[in-house]
């Protein structure tokens, strides 16, 4: 077991890992439901995964195989952060592929490929109150979880109907978690909400500076919030990617020059480097 | 053909590098010790520790360095080395009656026991900047005899005529902010725990506000006392209370008006502030905002932006808020895409319904 | 002289934690827990492999076990014993267990301040057994327990009428574990 001397192992002393792994079975057990826990200040800025890095610290022992993935990728600079701590303070296995993770944590996407059973994702979630443009005061926002009324999201929702023609959450659009909690499916794309719905890995949710755990277990039903006429519809730009050529991954728009250039590639780079790789070797 | 952008390790390695060289400035010129921080920037120091929570003028001084003088910065690095630390027990309350005075000032009476005492103020100073500081050391200040005469608090006075509301005594265990999230509604102790470690600009503006005529604020300085109280503990091996030090503290009690309502007489109500370090400014203003935040306790009207108790405590954070503001530099490509083609889509339907 | 607790502190609690999390995310899935303690009567490995994981200073225990098994708890969980089972965090009881809907519900509100109950039971196995569903459960589960106490199933699955108010369930069996979270759909077959 390594780490760093005069940290504890996964830098959190014990009275604070019993604290969030606590919070963290109840979350588990009110699927969707914020639980409030005691943030610690960590060593990272608040806002920028303090949630996500608590959860994980609370949870990876020496088996584990940790992935860390910002905007899909693990190359981005905050990534390559947080990977670098847990493989100082844990001693940690790192991994950018998929498949072989055990935990990933991530911010802002899901990856492309299905996780499976047994996987955990941990997403750092900067605002976890899915109600909170519309109504920014905790104490109401409390009381309308706990009466399950929702109806200003679905005003908002509709008002965007009436305005666009079509619901305009092209992000963070909130998800109804087995049927009783509305949730915020932290800032992920519109296009990865149905990935979330019925995963079989556990998903968990950490916002560090506002203090909020939440969950959603292996097969639960999380459904995009909706109406009949104006069905929810996840968006991606209509291309291939420029380097695997996939057509069913979410894509990012590179500008190439100053004139209009642009080309369009997936954002999940271990997605698209194992299709390049397949490529490849098919030639 | 295209490759993505890295970030990458050596990157981020480089970029640190760079940082140390800046920390560092001409190497030529002495490097500034913690203890020059601690003994000459001590107000600095002293902000530090109150926003920092951590009464160490130590690690605060080396924190300062560290953050190449950014207070906030130093703050935060403060604050994620105390969460580290083991709890050995708590102290008993600190009775801030009983400080040891440096500095005592009542704006609501001429002369009082144990007297108005300046102290090493900025108070009076004419603000020209002095550009012969370097030129040598000051000649030792005259100092009074020590006054034996104790210096009773002034709300306690007050108090006493039955014109200042009095302050319900509890024995209650208070909540521990840095251990649990802020409840909700926030029960003073809470507030006051929050207010003490908050940004003391956003204090000081909101303080401000109240004085401007958002909130109803009439307030006085009842009494500023500036100085050190000693920490003492209960230890199971001792039948008494041991003394196990004192730190330096702030103190300030704002009188303000109260009209009475249906359940209490016209009466004065107060505003607390309590700082770690001699930050009298910060004392100050949480005087004024603590009173602002009493507005349900005493009926009033909560219509000022420092009267709004949630919008307060959870904007204070000066760690918390200058993560969340800073992270709108960390890459945001993913959401920006899906606005990106969402206003496309929109723009489209539009079109095609023209 | 007090029975020791986890060898490696750190990574044992760990190890049980995990358990804990996937039994709690699947529930009707049994874990192996507390290999390596031998705590006294009527503590059983398993049961002192989750006390050490999730109790402490900061979380009010009640249980009936008998005054070793109470020491044991005290030094090494370091948790406060509550006199009223409505008052506590976690419920361990020895022998009948007080009702369910007389432990902590939480609120409307916040239905996290709810006990946890750690209920020792003679055996616990998969497929067959009390039917499961809900979140954590691609379909159905199955689960066998032996030795709960009677009526519990039914006033389990009776609390699901109080959503997201009620009691979390960590089943153990002398050397495993299963949760029941108050999710769960439970039927008796």
């Amino acid at each position: 077991m390594s780490g760093v001397p005069g940290f504890s192992y996964a830098y959190l002393d014990e009275g604070t890992k019993r604290m969030l792994r606590r919070t963290l079975l109840k979350a588990v057990a009110i699927p969707g439901y914020q639980v409030p826990f005691g943030a610690r200040e960590m060593p990272l800025p608040y806002g920028w995964g303090t949630g996500g890095i608590q959860v994980t610290a609370a949870i990876i022992g020496p088996s584990d195989v940790l992935k860390v993935i910002d905007q899909g990728s693990d190359d981005t600079t905050n990534a390559v952060s947080i990977r670098r701590f847990f493989r100082r303070v844990a001693g940690v296995a790192t991994t950018e592929r998929t498949t072989e993770a055990t935990i990933i944590q991530t911010r802002h996407r899901i990856p492309e490929t299905p996780l499976r059973e047994g996987q955990i994702l941990v997403y750092q979630v900067p605002m976890p109150e899915p109600l909170f443009r519309l109504e920014p005061r905790l104490a109401e926002t409390r009381r309308l979880h706990a009466l399950a009324d929702y109806g200003l999201m679905q005003v908002r929702l509709y008002e965007d109907i009436v305005r666009h023609g079509a619901i305009a959450t092209a992000y963070n659009h909130p998800v109804m978690v087995d049927g009783r909690y509305l949730m915020s499916p932290s800032p992920i794309p519109a296009f990865d909400n149905p990935k979330m719905h019925r995963m079989p890995a556990l998903q968990l949710f950490g916002a560090g500076r506002e203090k909020r755990i939440y969950a959603v277990p292996p097969y639960t039903d999380v459904v995009s919030l909706d109406f009949e006429d104006h069905p929810f519809r996840p968006i991606r730009a209509p291309h291939a990617c420029a380097l695997c050529g996939a057509a069913d991954s979410y894509l990012d728009e590179v500008l190439t020059d100053d004139s209009g250039g642009r080309i369009f590639v997936c954002s999940d780079t271990d997605y698209c480097a194992t299709r390049q790789a397949a490529r490849q070797a098919a030639e | 053909m295209y490759v993505a952008v890295k970030g990458g390790e050596r990157a981020i390695a480089n970029a640190h590098a760079w940082l140390e060289e800046a920390r560092r400035g001409d190497p030529a010129l002495p490097r500034i010790a913690p203890e020059q921080i601690a003994g000459q920037l001590t107000l600095a120091v002293d902000r530090v520790m109150a926003e920092g929570s951590c009464c160490d003028r130590e690690l605060a001084a080396i924190a300062i360095a560290q953050a190449r003088g950014d207070l906030i910065e130093a703050a935060f690095l403060l604050r994620a080395y105390r969460t580290t630390l083991p709890r050995f027990g708590y102290s008993r309350p600190l009775e801030t009656a009983a400080m040891r005075l440096i500095r005592r000032v009542s704006a609501t009476y001429k002369d009082l026991p144990g007297g108005q005492i300046l102290g090493p103020t900025f108070d009076y100073t004419h603000r020209l900047l002095d550009l012969a500081a370097a030129a040598g050391d000051p000649p030792p200040a005259p100092r009074a005899p020590a006054d034996p005469a104790a210096a009773p608090r002034v709300t306690e006075l007050l108090a006493r005529e039955g014109l200042m509301a009095r302050e319900e005594a509890s024995d209650a265990e208070p909540p521990d902010l840095t251990r649990q999230p802020l409840p909700i509604p926030a029960p003073r102790p809470a507030r006051l725990q929050n207010l003490a470690r908050g940004d003391e600009g956003f204090l000081l503006a909101l303080g401000y506000s109240t004085q401007r005529g958002y909130g109803n604020s009439h307030p006085f300085v009842g009494e500023l006392r500036i100085g050190w109280a000693s920490v003492e503990v209960e230890t199971p091996e001792f039948p008494f209370p041991v003394d196990i030090g004192e730190i330096p503290l702030a103190e300030c009690q704002m009188v303000n008006q109260f009209h009475g309502s249906a359940g209490a007489p016209p009466q004065f109500t107060r505003g607390y502030g309590l700082s770690f370090g001699h930050g009298e400014r910060r004392a100050m203003a949480m005087a004024l905002v603590d009173r602002a935040l009493r507005a349900d306790e005493y009926g009033e009207e909560r219509a000022a932006p420092a009267q709004q108790e949630e919008f307060v405590l959870l904007h204070s954070d000066n760690v918390e808020a200058t993560g969340f503001v800073e992270h709108l530099k960390l890459p945001h490509y993913v959401d920006f895409q899906s606005e990106l083609e969402n206003l496309r889509a929109i723009r489209a339907l539009k079109e095609a319904a023209e | 002289m007090i029975a020791p607790g986890f060898a490696d502190p750190t990574l044992d609690s760990q190890a049980t934690f995990r358990a804990l999390l996937a039994a709690m995310s699947h529930p009707g899935r049994v874990h192996p827990a507390g290999r390596g303690l031998s705590p006294p009567a009527p503590l059983t490995p398993a049961l002192a492999a989750v006390a050490l994981t999730l109790c402490d200073a900061d979380t009010p225990l009640w249980t009936d076990a008998p005054e070793e098994a109470r020491r044991w708890l005290a030094f090494h969980c370091g948790c406060p014993f509550a006199g009223d089972p409505a008052r506590a965090a976690f419920v361990l009881p020895h022998g009948a267990p007080p009702p369910l809907d007389s432990l902590a519900q939480g609120t409307e509100e916040e239905p996290h301040l709810s006990a946890t109950l750690i209920l020792p039971v003679a055996s616990l196995a998969e497929g067959a057994g009390w039917r499961l569903a809900g979140p954590g459960i691609a379909a159905e589960a199955r689960l066998s327990v032996a030795g709960a106490p009677p009526g519990f199933a039914a006033a389990f699955a009776a609390q699901r009428a109080r959503f997201p108010r009620g009691v979390d369930v960590i089943l153990c069996a002398p050397d495993r574990l299963a949760c029941l979270p108050r999710s769960l759909r439970l039927s008796e077959v």
